[in-house]
């Protein structure tokens, strides 16, 4: 889109803009097809297991299947339920998953907006979704919802700040929250990328991360064995996919960004290797990242519930702050960051 | 003059839309595609099987507004280390001398909330 940027504003350029989010809806459509299937497929090789191998050639069209089995169920709503908060919550859990992808840069020259927010777009859109998590678990009236959406909010609102000032050291690196600035001061060598001299930040961030995509081993707020499904226990049919795709569009987003903020961004990790186009070095360390999240889970058993809100206040926390001042010693005296 | 800027923000406005619309735009073909046969037992809250009882809109426990206000101070703070930090670089050592005497006031109050045991969570 950056041939677009410098032209005055104008109707054709407007169809543009709306074509390449077109594009992007659809690569995020086909990311979490195939996210699921290969979820479901390494954990299941973890696992001694073979996976979906049934529907089409080695079960590529498990996820297809069950998306369709999705669009023909039934759609049931409580009776006791709150009727139009009940209808809005997956929608309003989609849609700020989906604006956040507006700023993410791919490329030199492969992003949509640019933003000079940067990360504090993507935090302040991805708190909209905590309320529509809640609204769920209201809206409901369902004990086990209301439990997993209580607890689901505490936990996300928890997480939040750790992650938030996990990533104040890169802005401090780079002098920026331009994500396309932050992948631009980390040119050159490997060790050149945040997460050597922001390892601190760079491990608060990735727990964090965990936490807020409510994945294990932070899967609370729909633990099977205690609350069912958590906040959308009463949801069926599309509207239940809605809070799947909401929350695996969100796994998209954080392996983009930490791609950007701490692995570097399109760079290769060493300047003899710029031949291969930068959209494949993003693509590598973003399906690392994604691997990452799948093994984390195929490795780690649940937590306790006493024991998540503590790691988030008296661990995570005090390491955030801790990490700003390591990285204003550094920029100070050890001159980091150039 | 740049465009970029007008341009960025059609850009959000415009995955803002299509977010909206998306959801809207399945949700009516599901409706075409799914049965509707509702009946009564379909509409109970599900309570493992059991008739539920009560309503669930209860008393809460106060822990989680505990939370919440805890995450409100942080969140604030958070508005104000990041300007901080993108103009740190000018600013010199004075600005960091103030960021710990601001980062020290906050911890002073997480520890005081650590040592009330707000962040211990008993039950539930």
């Amino acid at each position: 889109m950056q041939w677009l940027w410098d032209q005055p504003l104008s109707w054709m350029n407007a169809a543009w803009f709306t074509l390449g989010a077109l594009c992007v809806l659809g690569i995020v459509i086909f990311f979490v097809t195939y996210a699921i299937y290969f979820e479901r497929k390494i954990i299941g090789w973890m696992q001694f297991r073979k996976g979906p191998n049934r529907v089409g050639p080695f079960g590529l069209l498990q996820t297809v299947a069950d998306v369709a089995k999705l669009l023909l169920k039934e759609d049931t709503i409580p009776a006791k339920a709150d009727k139009a908060l009940f209808i809005m919550a997956p929608a309003l859990a989609f849609i700020p998953s989906f604006a956040a992808l507006a700023i993410i840069p791919y490329g030199m020259n492969l992003q949509f907006a640019d933003v000079n927010v940067g990360f504090l777009y993507y935090v302040a859109l991805s708190g909209v979704t905590t309320i529509a998590i809640v609204t769920a678990g209201w809206a409901s009236n369902n004990k086990y919802a209301l439990l997993g959406g209580m607890r689901s909010a505490a936990q996300m609102i928890s997480y939040e700040v750790p992650l938030v000032i996990s990533v104040v050291g890169v802005a401090m690196m780079t002098g920026s929250l331009n994500l396309r600035e932050i992948v631009l001061a980390q040119e050159g060598y490997f060790w050149n990328w945040n997460f050597l001299p922001q390892i601190i930040g760079f491990v608060v961030f990735l727990v964090s991360a965990l936490a807020e995509l409510n994945r294990t081993p932070f899967d609370l707020p729909e633990a099977e064995s205690e609350l069912v499904a958590g906040y959308h226990t009463e949801y069926s049919g599309f509207r239940f996919a809605f809070f799947m795709l909401a929350e695996y569009v969100y796994l998209y987003a954080i392996a983009c960004l930490t791609t950007i903020l701490f692995l570097g961004g399109w760079n290769p990790p060493l300047p003899q290797l710029a031949f291969i186009p930068g959209i494949v070095w993003f693509i590598l360390k973003f399906l690392a990242v994604v691997f990452f999240v799948f093994w984390v889970r195929a490795t780690f058993p649940r937590l306790r519930v006493d024991q998540l809100m503590g790691l988030a206040w008296k661990a995570l926390l005090p390491l955030a702050m801790l990490n700003i001042f390591i990285t204003a010693a550094g920029i100070h005296w050890f001159g980091w960051g150039g | 003059m740049s465009h970029i800027y007008v341009n960025s923000y059609v850009i959000v406005a415009v995955f803002l839309v299509l977010g909206i619309l998306f959801p809207i735009a399945v949700l009516f073909v599901g409706r075409l595609l799914r049965p509707d046969n509702p009946t009564p037992a379909k509409a109970v809250t599900y309570e493992s099987g059991n008739v539920p009882t009560v309503d669930s809109r209860v008393r809460f426990n106060i822990r989680y507004y505990q939370y919440a206000l805890m995450f409100v101070v942080f969140d604030v703070e958070i508005a104000f280390l990041y300007p901080w930090a993108v103009a740190y670089r000018k600013l010199g050592l004075f600005a960091l001398a103030e960021m710990v005497i601001f980062i020290g006031l906050l911890l002073v109050g997480l520890i005081y909330a650590w040592r009330k045991k707000v962040l211990q969570w008993n039950s539930i």
